[in-house]
Order: C-alpha cells, then sequence, then structure tokens
C-alpha cells in the first residue's frame, strides 16, 4: 500500500524525523491559508499523488507571495499530473501540500528497502540527493552506499556517523543526521513499511538535516497490524478494476493489451499473459483467482475484465489440482450466461476431472473454443481476437 | 532417495485443527505411504485429542518427542505463521515446509535472522509454497499428488500452479519426478532455487532438472552462476512474468519488478550465458527438458 508525501512525513515525524513545517490542503482558499499560517516570504506547493517525478511534471512550484501561491495552487490543483510513473493520461491531482521555503546547502539521498539476498533491510545513502536513485545507481552505483541493518540490534550509532560522513553531511551536523537515519530506519521497521525514501535530504545553511520529501510503501501482508496506515489510503490513487478485484479476493492488475486472461495460480498467470504475447497479442490484465475459484469468483471476474472496454477475447487457464476441473467448468458457464459474454471465449482446462469439465462446456452450448494446451490456447484466442 | 523426503520421513502437521490443515492433512494422509508418514498434529490446547486417528500434542517438541518425527508442514494463519515456523526450528526438526501465504516479511527477516544467529540446522521451505513431494512414496503439501510420476527429473519452482504444468507435462512424456520442490513466492524464504540445484546435483536418482523462476529478485541468476561451474546435470529453464509491469506486484509477494531489477528477460539471459537452455514458451518445459536426456 502507498501513502502520500504528506502522509508519509506525518508518519515518520511521530518517529523523529525532522521536516519543514507544511500543511496538507484540499482547496485554493486553504493552500492561501496555509501559507499565511506557515508564516515566512518562500512556499513550495506540491501535488500530492502517488507517483514520482512530481516536480519534473510540474506539480510542484515555488511561490513567494500569497498571491503566487493562489496561482499556483489553483493550477496544480484538479490538473492532470503526468510523470515516468503515471503512464500518458497522468494522475489528476486531489490534494496539495503547502510547505514553508527550505534554504538548501546540499541535497542528498536516503532510502531503506527489504534485500532478498541478505534477508535484512538496506539503508541506501548517497550524496546524490534530488536525483532519481535507478539513474545514480546505474550510471555512478560507487556513490551509493549501503549499510545492511541488524534486525536486532538496529541502525547502530556508528553505522548512521559513518554513512552520515560518506555522502558529505558536514561534521557539526552529524548528531542531527544521526536522529534522522535512525528515526527513518525505526519508521521503516515498526511500520512494516517495505519502502521508505528520503529524497532529498537536505542540510540547510545553518546546518539542520531535514526530510524535503519522503514517500513510504508497506508490506500489505502486515496491514492488520496498522489501522492507522490502513486509514490513509487513498483510493483515488488506485485503478478502479483492481479495487473492486481485491472485494472478491481477486488478484488483478490492468494491463494496455486486449486478452482478458482468467488463470489459477499467480505463476501460471504470469505464464498466460507471456504465452499470449509470444503469440503475437497482449494481454489486458493480470488475474489470479486462487485455489478456491467459485462460480461467484470466476463471474465477478468476468464482469471485471468486460468493463475494460479494450478487450476483444477471454483466455481462461486453469490447472485444477485440488481445485477440480469440472467446477470450473460449471462457475465459467454460469458466468458466461450470466454476464451474457460479448467476446470469444477460449478455455484451457488440464488435471483433475479434465474431461468431466470438457463435457460441461461442450454440453452448454455456449460458443466456447476449447484448447488442450496452453499454446493452442494463446493461438487460438488470438485468432479470435483478431476475427471478433 | 530423492531429495528432503521420502517414505521413512515422518511428519507433524502444524495447523492440523484448521479447514485447511485437515483438508490437506486427508489428502497427504491418502497419498502413497502417508498413512505412515502423517504421525502427528500440533495444537496447544487440545494435547490428547486426535485428527481422525492422528494424534495431537500441545508443542513441535512434544511431538517430536513422542514420535520421532523429524518434519512439519505448517497450515497456520499468517498472523502466527512465523512463530510455529520457529516452534519448529527450536526443536530441531530436520525439515520445515511452510505452505502459508501472507506473513508479513518483518517476521520472516526475523525468523530467519534467530536462525542463522544461532546456528539452526532446520531446513525451511518456503513459506507461501505447495511443499515437496517424492512422487509414490510421499507428499507434503498441496500440489494435487495424481499428476505426478516416480522418475528422475528434478522440479524446483517459485509457483505451485505452474509447477503443476511442468510435473504435468513431464508425466505425459513419460518422464518422472524424483523430487518437485515448490520453494515460494514471497520475498524473504528459507530454501532457495541454488540450494534445491545443489541437491538434485548430488542426488544420485535425478539425471536432469527443471527450473522455474519468475520475475523479482536474483535467485535464478545466483542459482545459475552457481550451475555454470558446478552443475553436473543438464538444466532447463523457463522465467514467468516476460509481460508484466515494472513496480507491480504481481500477485506473489516477491514477484516484483523494482528499480528496473528482477526482470525476466535479464534473468533468461544470464540463465542462456550460464549453459542452462531456457524456453519462452511455458508449453514447451517438459519437450525442451526432453530434448537435453
Amino acid at each position: 500500500m502507498k501513502v502520500h508525501e504528506y502522509q508519509a512525513k506525518e508518519i515518520l515525524r511521530s518517529f523523529g524525523v525532522r521536516t519543514p513545517k507544511s500543511i496538507p490542503c484540499f482547496t485554493v482558499d486553504e493552500a492561501v491559508k496555509a501559507a499565511a499560517t506557515l508564516g515566512g516570504k518562500v512556499w513550495v506547493v506540491k501535488a500530492q499523488i502517488h507517483a514520482g517525478g512530481r516536480g519534473k511534471g510540474g506539480g510542484v512550484k515555488v511561490a513567494k507571495s500569497a498571491d503566487e501561491v493562489r496561482d499556483w495552487a489553483g493550477k496544480i490543483l484538479g490538473m492532470q499530473l503526468v510523470t515516468h510513473q503515471t503512464g500518458p493520461l497522468g494522475q489528476k491531482v486531489r490534494r496539495l501540500l503547502v510547505e514553508e521555503g527550505a534554504d538548501i546547502r546540499k541535497e542528498l539521498y536516503i532510502g531503506l528497502v527489504v534485500d532478498r539476498g541478505s534477508q535484512k533491510v538496506c539503508l541506501m545513502a548517497s550524496s546524490e540527493g534530488g536525483m532519481d536513485i535507478e539513474e545514480v545507481a546505474a550510471h555512478t552505483p560507487e556513490k551509493i552506499h549501503k549499510v545492511y541493518v541488524d534486525p536486532v540490534a538496529g541502525l547502530t550509532d556508528a553505522e548512521a556517523d559513518d554513512v552520515s560522513l560518506k555522502i558529505g553531511i558536514p561534521e557539526a551536523s552529524l548528531p542531527q543526521a544521526r536522529v534522522m537515519l535512525q528515526a527513518l530506519y525505526r519508521g521503516f521497521w515498526e511500520t512494516d513499511a517495505s519502502l521508505a525514501e528520503i529524497n532529498p535530504l537536505i542540510v540547510t545553511g545553518d546546518g539542520q538535516v531535514l526530510a524535503l520529501d519522503a514517500k513510504m510503501n508497506f508490506d500489505s501482508n502486515a496491514l492488520h497490524r496498522h489501522p492507522d496506515i490502513v486509514a490513509m489510503r487513498d483510493l483515488d490513487e488506485e485503478d478502479p478494476a483492481e479495487i473492486e478485484a481485491s472485494k472478491f479476493d481477486l488478484s488483478y492488475i490492468s494491463l494496455d493489451g486486449d486478452i482478458g486472461c482468467l488463470v489459477n495460480g499467480a505463476g501460471l498467470a504470469m505464464a498466460t499473459m507471456d504465452t499470449i504475447k509470444l503469440y503475437g497479442a497482449s494481454p489486458a490484465n493480470f488475474l489470479d483467482v486462487g485455489g478456491g475459484a467459485t462460480a461467484e469468483k470466476v463471474t465477478e471476474a468476468f464482469k471485471i475484465m468486460l468493463r475494460n472496454p479494450n478487450l476483444r477475447a477471454i483466455l481462461v487457464n486453469i490447472f485444477g489440482g485440488i481445485m477440480k476441473c469440472d467446477t470450473i467448468a460449471q462457475g465459467v458457464v454460469a458466468a458466461a450466461r450470466e454476464v451474457k459474454l460479448s467476446v470469444p471465449l477460449v478455455v484451457r482446462m488440464k488435471g483433475t476431472n479434465e474431461d468431466l469439465g470438457k463435457k460441461i462446456l461442450a454440453d452448454s452450448g455456449l460458443p466456447i473454443i476449447t484448447a488442450n494446451n496452453m499454446a493452442e490456447a494463446a493461438e487460438r484466442v488470438v485468432a479470435a481476437s483478431r476475427t471478433h | 532417495m530423492a531429495i528432503l523426503i521420502d517414505k521413512n520421513t515422518r511428519v507433524i502437521t502444524q495447523g492440523i485443527t484448521g479447514k485447511t490443515g485437515q483438508f490437506h492433512t486427508r489428502m497427504c494422509r491418502d497419498y502413497a505411504n502417508g498413512k505412515a508418514c502423517f504421525v502427528a498434529g500440533v495444537h496447544p490446547t487440545k494435547a490428547g485429542q486426535d485428527f481422525e486417528g492422528i494424534p495431537i500434542f500441545a508443542s513441535v517438541a512434544d511431538a517430536k518427542r513422542q514420535t520421532g518425527a523429524t518434519a512439519s508442514v505448517i497450515y497456520v494463519p499468517p498472523p502466527g505463521a512465523a512463530a510455529a515456523i520457529w516452534e519448529a526450528v527450536e526443536a530441531d526438526l530436520d525439515l520445515v515446509i511452510c505452505i502459508t501465504e501472507g506473513i508479513p516479511v518483518r517476521d520472516m527477516i526475523e525468523a530467519r535472522d534467530r536462525m542463522r544467529k544461532q546456528g539452526r540446522k532446520t531446513v525451511l521451505v518456503g513459506p507461501n509454497c505447495p511443499g515437496v513431494i517424492t512422487p509414490e512414496e510421499i507428499k507434503i503439501g498441496i500440489m494435487p499428488g495424481h499428476i505426478h510420476k516416480k522418475g528422475r527429473i528434478g522440479v524446483v519452482s517459485r509457483s505451485g500452479t505452474l509447477t503443476y504444468e511442468a510435473v504435468g507435462q513431464l508425466t505425459e512424456l513419460g518422464l518422472g519426478q524424483s523430487s518437485a520442490v515448490g520453494i515460494g513466492g514471497d520475498p524473504v524464504n528459507g530454501l532457495k532455487h541454488i540450494d534445491v540445484l545443489r541437491m538434485f546435483n548430488d542426488d544420485p536418482e535425478t539425471d536432469a532438472v527443471i527450473m522455474i523462476g519468475e520475475i523479482g529478485g536474483s535467485d535464478e541468476e545466483n542459482a545459475a552462476l552457481w550451475a555454470k561451474d558446478n552443475m553436473k546435470k543438464p538444466v532447463v529453464g523457463f522465467i514467468a512474468g516476460v509481460t508484466a509491469p515494472p513496480g507491480k506486484r504481481m500477485g506473489h509477494a516477491g514477484a516484483i519488478i523494482s528499480g528496473g531489477k528482477g526482470t525476466a528477460d535479464e534473468k533468461l539471459s544470464v540463465m542462456d550465458s550460464c549453459g542452462i537452455r531456457v524456453t519462452r514458451n511455458p508449453a514447451e518445459m517438459g519437450k525442451l527438458l526432453k530434448s537435453v536426456l
């Protein structure tokens, strides 16, 4: 699960991370009022969407008067902000963060992720703040310093100071940087985050160490421990099809092709998408109906796929193990009838009670195309989509 | 003896009183030597009771003491699953297979850290995996037993149904399996591809291996680099997720391309360069394996 910058900052502040003063706003008037409440002469008006690259996309602007705050807030609120992470249509801006201006002397980077190799949390720090860390990693990997944190000891004073010096924190600011790094680590660990990133981390003219931006993602398997974070979920930032699917415990991801797929198991679902591609078309979605695919679940899955205007055919690929093929076949037939299927449907079923399942499909009188293996299924669904 | 388990393995079921645990315990008991293999269940307050004749003990340690079991399988729901793993580790079992999907990553980091620091001998498979099967001897987990056939091909995979797909293809071609190991789809887990390849390499009853991976992490690359210099048997591979978009979790917690790392193309190209024959067509996994024998 993702949260907005202002929410990530709120979470991290509660662990001791220092940020410039800021106020989240939903209207232009609120933004103007926020600037007055913050005081000072310079403010930054920042679009709050979940995607990164907001500055480059025109979603972060500096204002030097109340009028400029009003101006920028008016322009940014409601805009379709396009960044390298939003896709070409962009994301509509519904929230702003108005922040006091900061006197930036240095821009640095710190981030935390789970490192799968060492099975520890990895702190990454770099002197190259404000840049895309993936770019830094690709072109100047020597500028990224890593600390693999012991889960019992946490990030030690020595580790924090060492990495701070390596990224160019001035000697006088080391105590503040230590507080920052350890607070970020505790904030990551105690909230079950999967990513926490401060980019840039700044050192101000008077030596203060502040988080100018903040990004956090959370382990969805641990959300039951964090109702306060769940309350921050912003459904406007999520794909409506994915939200709908999650209500039925379906794992669904929208893609930009035109062949819908319904599969049991995540690995087989990806493999099915890959096979569609191999035969010259593109998948419209990833969809794992899981182990317990009931007729109801299959029906809901069909409805979600059919809402996609690009959809030209559906491929159902089921490996019946514990889940029997005849059960799935009944589900598919019921679903196809209920939704009055408007696109060609190819079904490939394998495993337990395969013959019984195929007979149910054949006897249904529905124009279901069957296939004996994944390759044949992909070939047939691609062909069917082209004639449809 | 194939790898990890055989007909002489004695198994404790943790989570035997839940619906999932009961269903799969029945299926496992009914498979090959299952009746002799599944000797105990564990529940903290139901000691002295039994599940269809399988005695229930208060703890894994008790169950081990009373039955001599050396392995366990875990169906405990996610909030208590890491603690269940740890209980099995503390009881010094040889093998723990955790089926549970949805364990918080932090719980797994802590459990794995403690296992390492205390130098524990227990081998962990999973979590979020279908389990392990040595066909016609024993199945520990949720895979459909009847698609398997005893033979000399090793299978290792991060996914459930995709493994069944590969096994189904092998069986249809008349190629039986020595063991099939599901290592699971979570980012922090026990055995990795490299560990299982090592075991198949050392197993006199395995002639060749199918290695199935997916996007996310670099386990497949590490295994391939090891195999290049050490593997004495042919290995073929498939990686799911060539069409997966970056930054999206594809069903499995560990199936995500992050920071441009963990793409299927990268994995396929490393595997290929290390002498592992790969296919981009999952319908061809069995045929590819047959071609290298």
